[in-house]
């Protein structure tokens, strides 16, 4: 067995999402494969090489592959993946975006979002917004499949040494154009690799009110994020929501300001180490999860809360 | 330009799921279904579309058992001019849909067709990719906007950290993020109008299409549950618990 990783990068960096799911194809077992497309992606590639557990990169650079456009990326993936029991990506939006592409060209059924690995083909993923958990085995050639970072914990970054290979397969569908980017510049960590998340909901009130939360976050070293009840009311952007509609979360603190605790949200935080809840309404579902529930004005708490840590 | 609308039947978003006691699946007996919303998104858009005079006609479509009916229904009462069914009482993996979808667009060649981007039920996130594949047109996932000019469509798309915005050549597949649109609902004179549009309703056999798959479900269980912790009276309490007790801080 030999499994093929898709590197998720930015042409500069390998993202964290990867080594969580180099963590996955270790569970599966086998070698371990990473494919690196991209363009003027060599330290990508030379990185991959050291993740521990891979024993081979393949680096397919070309400016087809720049801004990892699916119609381009997918057939590449598709051809060298052919040969192999496995396919993994991070289900990153990256990753949901190219993947089932990939699977179709393969004409296999994909499997999306696993968290734990049950043998070389079967599978535990959630379904119904994780309030049901699905095993799933798959009788394909080729197993395609991404992974929920936070359901494995990430290998070390360091360590291997692997051979890096460049792949010269160019793929340029010419369907699909690149035009711009906007990504949000923010000082604080990654909402899905940090270690502390302070979220906020519809008890927020409004967009500014925001501000009491980035205070507290930046003073903790943690992320902030929002519930889509937050997003939905336009408090703050939808790449900040946390739940099965947003990003999956799974710090070692999460502290939930003004959210009720919707089923969607849960979703998106219940495997996080510890839950702090602040919410007035003490009948709050937050509070059936949370392990410190403070019943309070949010207003008073935070900025108290600021300044006592 | 004629847009093409794929929609799904799933459980109602308030409802809340309970596994089956023989881990078969979950208990849909009496459960309130509805449009999947990531789907009326789809329509919407594809109404708004109509409305600025950019599509001409809008067919909605989805794979489903008979009471799908009653969804095509909601999105002809929304706006679409007629719908058609592919009936399956069978429970069809995305490959499946994404298949039966690309035998329907060969059949109405639609310059544009909207998904939602998941299905709240299964989870998958994957047809609309899969029926970019099939078809070899661009894809634009998780829209927040689309807008079509000429032989093309700008799809600006959410992804991790922020936003992307691509150019596709039409035709083109587009799946919907949450912030797209707002669904209108269907008023009752619309309603009343949309019980007399065409649905028409073929079968997999009919399109040619195998359903065969390679998953398959061996069990479903309910999830680990979290157990409450306790109530802290202050804020003081709480720092002290995180720092000492949970030792996060």
């Amino acid at each position: 067995m030999t499994i093929l990783v898709i590197a998720e990068h930015d042409n500069k960096v390998v993202a964290p999402a990867t080594l969580n799911t180099v963590a996955a194809a270790a569970k599966i077992g086998g070698d371990i494969h990473v494919l690196v497309a991209g363009q003027g992606a060599g330290a990508v590639a030379e990185a991959a090489a050291k993740i521990a557990g891979v024993s081979k990169v393949l680096l397919a650079d070309n400016a087809a592959y720049a801004h990892q456009l699916p119609e381009n990326v997918a057939p590449l993936v598709a051809e060298l993946g052919a040969g192999y029991s496995h396919i993994l990506a991070a289900a990153t939006s990256n990753g949901k975006n190219i993947l089932p592409r990939v699977a179709a060209q393969l004409d296999v059924d994909q499997i999306s979002e696993i968290i734990s690995v049950e043998s070389a083909d079967t599978f535990k993923r959630p379904i119904y917004a994780g309030n049901a958990i699905a095993t799933v085995q798959s009788t394909a050639s080729v197993k395609v499949i991404t992974v929920r970072a936070t359901g494995f914990d990430p290998v070390a970054a360091e360590g291997g040494s692997a051979a890096v290979e460049a792949v010269a397969a160019a793929h340029d569908a010419g369907t699909s154009n690149f035009v711009g980017e906007e990504l949000a510049k923010s000082d604080r960590p990654e909402l899905t690799a940090a270690k502390i998340v302070v979220s906020g909901g519809r008890g927020m009130q409004n967009g500014d009110n925001f501000k009491h939360l980035y205070a507290l976050a930046d003073k903790l070293g943690a992320a902030v994020g929002a519930s889509r009840a937050a997003v939905d009311a336009g408090f703050v952007p939808n790449d900040m929501q946390v739940g099965q509609t947003g990003k999956i979360v799974a710090p070692q603190l999460y502290i939930a300001v003004g959210i009720s605790g919707a089923i969607q949200h849960l979703a998106g935080m219940k495997d996080s180490k510890v839950i702090v809840a602040i919410n007035k309404d003490e009948e709050a579902p937050i509070f059936q999860v949370a392990d410190y529930g403070l019943v309070a004005d949010l207003f008073e708490a935070v900025p108290t809360l600021q300044q006592a840590v | 330009m004629k847009v093409l609308v794929a929609i799904k039947r799933v459980v109602d978003y308030n409802v809340k799921v309970r596994v089956k006691a023989d881990n078969s699946g979950v208990d849909l007996a009496n459960v309130k279904m509805s449009m999947n919303p990531f789907c009326e998104i789809a329509v919407e858009e594809a109404v708004r579309l109509k409305e600025k005079g950019v599509a001409t006609e809008i067919v909605v479509v989805s794979i489903g058992p008979t009471t799908a009916q009653e969804q095509l229904r909601t999105a002809l009462a929304l706006g679409a001019d007629r719908a058609i069914l592919v009936e399956s009482a069978e429970d069809l993996t995305s490959l499946a849909v994404a298949k039966l979808l690309k035998a329907v667009v060969d059949k109405e060649q639609p310059q544009l067709v909207i998904l939602g981007k998941q299905a709240i039920d299964s989870d998958n996130n994957q047809t609309g990719q899969m029926l970019a594949a099939l078809t070899g047109y661009g894809q634009g996932t998780f829209a927040s906007k689309v807008e079509v000019s000429g032989d093309s469509v700008a799809v600006t798309r959410e992804i991790d950290g922020g936003a992307q915005t691509v150019s596709l050549k039409l035709p083109a597949i587009v799946t919907t993020d949450l912030r797209l649109n707002e669904p209108r609902y269907a008023s009752l004179p619309n309603i009343m109008k949309a019980k007399k549009k065409p649905l028409e309703v073929l079968t997999p056999e009919a399109l040619g299409v195998s359903t065969a798959s390679t998953n398959k479900t061996v069990k479903v269980e309910a999830p680990a549950a979290r157990s409450a912790g306790i109530k802290v009276k202050s804020v003081a309490e709480l720092v002290e618990k995180l720092k000492n007790e949970a030792k996060v801080l």
